[in-house]
C-alpha cells in the first residue's frame, strides 16, 4: 500500500465506522434496547430497607436525572452498579440489572469499569501528587515491550509517555478544556479537578455510561454551565448519562428523564418535559413545599440604629479574600451576604469571629470589638453557625449535649456547679437545656448522649444552630445554613431563622450561595464579589440586577447603603 | 437475652478475647494445683500498683497529644525524687508522700518542656514521644552515675553512682500495700493501696468533668472547634502533657513501693509500653478514654499477667523458659492492644 492511499483508507474506515455506530444507535433506539435496566432492585441493611422494587431503564444517549432527599437510596443504588464491598458485606441485594439486554454480574468495581461504566464522583478521585496525564491514563497507561517485561511478564512493560500525554490531549480536548497535561493536580483550583476526572472516564474506550454524582456542587456557576454543556455533548454522542443533582435547575435543563426516589421507592419516572420543578421537589419530599409556615408582621427596625458595623474591613482568608468591605448591619434584621463562591462572604462571618486574621474596625454597638483573638465576639453575644459544620462546627465525637452546652460552659461558666477551688459540670441542667433544644428544633436522635458525629447533616446542623441558640446572642451569623441537607430540613432552619428573628428581635447575618434562600428570608442582601461589597439590593429586585452584581458588574449599583469604594 | 447481647456489645470484642485468655488461664491455674489465693494476692497488688502509670494515659489522650509514649519522663521524675527521699533518710508513709511531692515539682516542669516539643510535632506526637522517652532514660544513665548522692544504703558499695536496684526495706518498702491491711481467708487485701488508687481515679474522673477538663476534651477531639470558641489548643495540649507527666511521676513511686525497689538505668526504658497497651484493651482509643477504661484495662491486662507467670512455670518448671513464655504473652497483649489503636468501634 502506497503512502497517499493511507489516509483515504483511514477516512473511509472512520466514516465506516461511524456508519456502523450510528446504525447501531438507531437499531437499538428502535428496538427499545436499553443500555441499563434495574430490574426491581431491593436492598436491605439489617431490618431496615433503603431500596424497594426500583425499576428504570437507561436508553444509549439519553440522560437520565437520579433525584430525591439525603438518604433516599441514590447512592445505594450506584454503589450496587458498581459492586462497591459495602453491598456484599451486607448481604447483597435483591433484583437483575441488565446491560443491553445481558444481566450484568458485578462484584467490585474492577467490573464496571470493564463493562463500560464510569462515575465521577463528587469527592475527587484524583492523586493529587501526580500530573493530570498520569490520573487520567492511570492503571490504563499505554505500554510499550522492554526486554524485561519479555522476560517477566506485562507488569514490566515500560509507560508510553508520548501516547500517554496524546490520549489525555484529546480526552482534554473533547471536554473542551484548557490545561496542560503535564500539570500537577494538587496546583490546579477545584473546577478544573472536576473536568481532569471527566476527562478520566471519557477516555475509557468503551464507555457506555457515565454517572455523575454531584458534578456541580464545587464548582462556580460558570463552570457548572461548562459542565452541562459537556453531559449534554456526551450523551449526543451516544453515551447514557445517569446525573445525580440536588440542583433542580440544572436537571431540569439537561434532562431527558427524571427518577424520583423517595425513601426509597422509586415515585416518578417520567419526561423532564411533563414535569415542572415544583412538582419534583413536592415528589420529593411526599409534601407540598409551602412558601413560608408562617408570615410575620413587619418588625420596627430603624435605619439609624445599628448592630453592627464594619468600616473598610479587609480578610486575609485563603481562598475567600475580602478588601475594604464597609457595611452596617440595622438592629433586628435579616441581613443577607450573597455571591459566588470563592468571593469573599464568607470572610464576613470568620473576620468577627477571629478565625482569620483582619485589618480594619468593626464596631458592636458603637464600639469597637477585638476581633484579633476568637472568643472575642462570643463574649459579646454574638454567636455563630460556621459553614464549616464537619470542621469547626462540631465535636464530632463528643455528645449532642456537650456540643450543645459547650460554650456556654466554657465561656460563661454556665451548667457547672462550683465546690470552691474546682467545679463540675451540672449534668442535670444541661440535660434539661440540651433535651428543651432537641425539641424545639426537632433534631432526630436517640438521646441527648448520642454523639454528634453520627447524626445525617441535617440534623447536625440544627445542633450547631441549638448551640448558637442557648448563648441568647443579640446578634447571630449563620454561613450557607442549608448546605448539603435535604428539603425537609431546609424549610425547618430557614423558618426558625425567621421565628428567632421574629420572636426574640435576634439580628441575623445570613451568608449564602443560594439566592433563592436568601431572597426568601431577608431583609436586604449584600451581594460580594471579587473580594468587595458591589451593593445591597432588596428580596424582591430583579434576577437579572443579582445576577449581574454577583458577576461584578460596574454597572449595576444597589444602593441605599452607603459604602465605600477605594 | 437483649440486654446481655447489648451489654456484650458495649464491652467489644477485644475485651471479651481478653477476658476469655484470662479465663483460661485461671482454669490452668485450677488444673495445675497452683495456690489460687496467693496468685489472687499478687493479681490485687499488680493491678494497684500499675493503675497510676495508666492513668497518665488519661490526660495526655483527652488534651489531643494521643498516647504518651514519652511516659519515661514522668518516671524518671518519680526516681529523681525517690531517689532524694531516700538520700535524706524519709521512712514509712512519709517517705512516700515526701517522694511525691518532689516529684511533682520536677514533673511540672519536665511536663511543660516536653509538652512545648509536643506542640511543635503535631501530628507525630506518638513516634517522638517514645523517642523522646528513649533518649532521657539513656541520658539519665550518666546522671545516676555522677549526682552527687551520698547515702550509703542507695549508692554502689564501691565505685561512683547509684545502684541498678535499690531495695526500700530500709525505707518504705511496701508502707502503703501494708497500710490497714486485712486478710479475707488467705487473700491479703492492700486496704491502703486500693485507696490511693481510688483517691487518684476520682480526682480523673473529677478532673474530666470540670469545666478545665471539658474544655481540655474539647480541644484535644477538635482543635479548630475550640480555637473558634476562644480556647487555646496548645495551651489545653500542655495542661495536658504536665498532668500526664505527673501521674507518670507519682505512678513509678507507687509502684516502687509495693514492687519493693526502685530501679534505675535502663528499667524505665520500655515502661510506657504496659500502661498503653493496659487503656488500649480496656477501650481507650488514640482519641478517647475515660477513668472507665483505665481501670478495667490495668485490671485485665495486669491479671493476665500475674496469673500467667505462675502458670508458665508450672508447664516449664526447667530455668529460662518460663520467662520467657511470660515476656513473649505480655509483648504479645502489648502488640494486640497497639494494632487497635486509633481504631474506633
Amino acid at each position: 500500500m502506497d503512502d497517499k492511499s493511507e489516509p483515504l483508507q483511514i477516512i473511509k474506515k472512520a466514516i465506516c465506522t461511524a456508519l456502523v455506530i450510528n446504525m447501531r444507535k438507531e437499531e437499538r433506539a428502535m428496538e427499545g434496547q436499553p443500555v441499563l435496566w434495574f430490574q426491581q432492585i431491593k436492598k436491605k441493611f439489617g431490618e431496615n430497607v433503603v431500596l424497594d422494587g426500583v425499576d428504570f431503564k437507561v436508553m444509549p444517549g439519553e440522560i437520565v436525572s437520579l433525584v430525591g432527599e439525603n438518604g433516599a437510596g441514590k447512592s445505594t443504588l450506584m454503589n450496587i452498579l458498581f459492586g462497591m464491598s459495602v453491598i456484599r458485606q451486607t448481604g447483597g441485594y435483591e433484583g437483575t440489572i441488565y446491560m443491553d439486554g445481558n444481566p450484568l454480574n458485578i462484584t467490585n468495581p474492577n467490573d464496571a469499569i470493564h463493562q463500560g461504566i464510569g462515575m465521577v464522583h463528587q469527592e475527587f478521585m484524583l492523586i493529587p501528587g501526580f500530573t493530570v496525564e498520569q490520573n487520567i491514563k492511570l492503571n490504563r497507561e499505554p505500554l510499550k515491550k522492554n526486554i524485561f517485561s519479555r522476560v517477566f511478564g506485562h507488569s514490566f512493560e515500560t509507560i508510553d509517555w508520548d501516547a500517554e500525554n496524546r490520549d489525555a490531549k484529546k480526552a482534554l480536548k473533547r471536554i473542551g478544556i484548557d490545561v496542560n497535561p503535564g500539570e500537577r493536580i494538587e496546583q490546579l483550583p477545584v473546577g478544573l479537578k472536576q473536568f481532569v476526572e471527566i476527562s478520566r472516564e471519557i477516555d475509557k474506550e468503551n464507555l457506555k455510561v457515565l454517572i455523575f454524582d454531584e458534578p456541580t456542587a464545587v464548582l462556580t456557576e460558570t463552570e457548572a454551565e461548562k459542565l452541562l454543556k459537556c453531559i449534554k455533548s456526551f450523551s449526543e454522542s451516544g453515551i447514557a448519562v445517569i446525573f445525580i443533582s440536588h440542583r433542580l435547575d440544572e436537571v431540569m435543563r439537561i434532562s431527558d428523564k427524571v427518577v424520583v426516589l423517595r425513601d426509597g421507592i422509586l415515585v416518578e419516572n417520567a419526561a423532564v418535559t411533563s414535569l415542572t420543578k415544583e412538582k419534583i421537589a413536592e415528589l420529593m419530599v411526599g409534601r407540598k413545599l409551602t412558601e413560608r409556615t408562617e408570615e410575620y408582621p413587619d418588625r420596627n427596625i430603624k435605619e439609624e440604629d445599628i448592630i453592627l458595623e464594619f468600616r473598610n474591613v479587609s480578610v486575609d482568608m485563603p481562598g475567600e479574600d475580602l478588601r475594604g468591605f464597609s457595611l452596617k448591619v440595622r438592629r433586628g434584621e435579616i441581613i443577607g451576604i450573597g455571591g459566588l463562591a470563592g468571593h469573599g462572604k464568607m470572610a464576613v462571618s470568620n473576620a468577627v469571629s477571629g478565625m482569620y486574621p483582619s485589618t480594619g474596625e468593626v464596631l458592636y454597638n458603637g464600639k469597637p470589638l477585638d476581633v484579633s483573638k476568637t472568643g472575642e465576639a462570643l463574649r459579646h453575644e454574638i454567636a455563630f453557625v460556621s459553614e464549616d459544620r464537619k470542621g469547626v462546627g462540631l465535636l464530632l465525637d463528643q455528645s449532642i449535649l456537650t456540643n450543645i452546652i459547650f460554650n456556654n460552659l466554657s465561656l460563661k461558666g454556665e451548667f457547672l456547679k462550683s465546690y470552691g477551688f474546682f467545679t463540675q459540670i451540672d449534668n442535670k441542667a444541661a440535660k434539661k437545656t440540651a433535651e428543651q433544644m432537641i425539641e424545639d428544633l426537632a433534631i432526630r436522635c436517640t438521646s441527648a448522649e448520642q454523639l454528634a458525629g453520627s447524626l445525617s447533616g441535617g440534623n447536625q446542623q440544627k445542633v450547631c444552630m441549638a448551640r448558637a441558640l442557648i448563648a441568647e446572642p443579640k446578634l447571630l451569623f449563620v454561613s450557607e445554613p442549608t448546605r448539603g441537607i435535604d428539603i425537609g430540613a431546609k424549610r425547618l432552619i430557614l423558618d426558625y431563622l425567621l421565628k428567632i428573628n421574629y420572636e426574640k428581635g435576634i439580628t441575623v447575618v445570613m451568608l449564602s450561595s443560594e439566592l433563592n434562600e436568601l431572597r426568601e428570608v431577608c431583609d436586604r442582601i449584600a451581594i460580594v464579589a471579587g473580594g468587595r461589597l458591589r451593593g445591597i439590593l432588596g428580596p424582591k429586585e430583579s434576577n437579572v440586577k443579582y445576577a449581574l452584581m454577583m458577576s461584578g458588574d460596574e454597572s449595576v449599583r444597589g444602593g441605599e447603603d452607603s459604602y465605600e469604594k477605594d | 437475652m437483649k440486654k446481655t447481647k447489648r451489654y456484650i456489645q458495649k464491652l467489644g470484642v477485644p475485651r471479651l478475647i481478653m477476658l476469655a485468655f484470662l479465663m483460661i488461664l485461671l482454669i490452668a491455674v485450677g488444673i495445675l494445683h497452683i495456690p489460687f489465693t496467693l496468685t489472687l494476692s499478687q493479681c490485687i497488688v499488680r493491678v494497684g500498683i500499675n493503675i497510676v502509670l495508666a492513668l497518665a494515659m488519661l490526660p495526655s489522650i483527652r488534651s489531643g497529644i494521643g498516647m504518651n509514649f514519652g511516659l519515661p519522663l514522668g518516671i524518671i521524675c518519680g526516681l529523681l525524687a525517690g531517689m532524694i527521699s531516700l538520700e535524706y533518710n524519709f521512712t514509712g508513709l512519709m517517705g512516700i508522700l515526701m517522694a511525691m511531692l518532689i516529684s511533682i515539682i520536677f514533673s511540672i516542669i519536665v511536663g511543660w518542656l516536653y509538652g512545648l516539643l509536643l506542640n511543635k510535632v503535631k501530628g507525630s506526637e506518638m513516634m517522638v514521644g517514645t523517642y523522646m522517652g528513649f533518649s532521657i532514660v539513656s541520658l539519665m544513665c550518666i546522671a545516676w552515675m555522677i549526682l552527687p548522692f551520698h547515702n550509703t544504703g542507695i549508692r554502689w558499695p564501691m565505685g561512683n553512682g547509684l545502684r541498678m536496684t535499690i531495695t526500700l526495706e530500709q525505707w518504705y518498702d511496701r508502707a502503703l500495700n501494708e497500710l490497714w491491711m486485712f486478710k479475707i481467708g488467705e487473700v491479703e487485701i492492700p486496704t491502703g493501696l486500693i485507696l490511693t488508687c481510688a483517691v487518684f481515679c476520682g480526682v480523673m474522673w473529677l478532673f474530666c468533668r470540670s469545666r478545665l477538663g471539658i474544655r481540655m476534651l474539647a480541644a484535644g477531639s477538635n482543635p479548630e472547634f475550640s480555637k473558634f470558641s476562644g480556647i487555646d489548643a496548645n495551651r489545653q495540649r500542655i495542661i495536658g502533657s504536665i498532668l500526664s507527666t505527673v501521674l507518670g511521676g507519682i505512678g513509678i513511686i507507687i509502684y516502687a513501693q509495693g514492687f519493693g525497689f526502685y530501679q534505675l538505668y535502663t528499667a524505665p526504658l520500655m515502661m510506657a509500653f504496659p500502661a498503653v497497651a493496659a487503656v488500649l484493651i480496656g477501650g481507650a482509643t488514640a482519641s478517647k478514654i475515660s477513668v472507665g477504661n483505665v481501670v478495667l484495662g490495668t485490671l485485665i491486662f495486669q491479671s493476665i499477667l500475674s496469673v500467667a507467670a505462675p502458670v508458665a512455670s508450672a508447664i516449664f518448671p526447667e530455668g529460662n523458659l518460663s520467662e520467657v513464655f511470660r515476656t513473649i504473652i505480655s509483648n504479645g497483649i502489648i502488640l494486640y492492644a497497639l494494632s487497635k489503636i486509633g481504631r474506633e468501634e
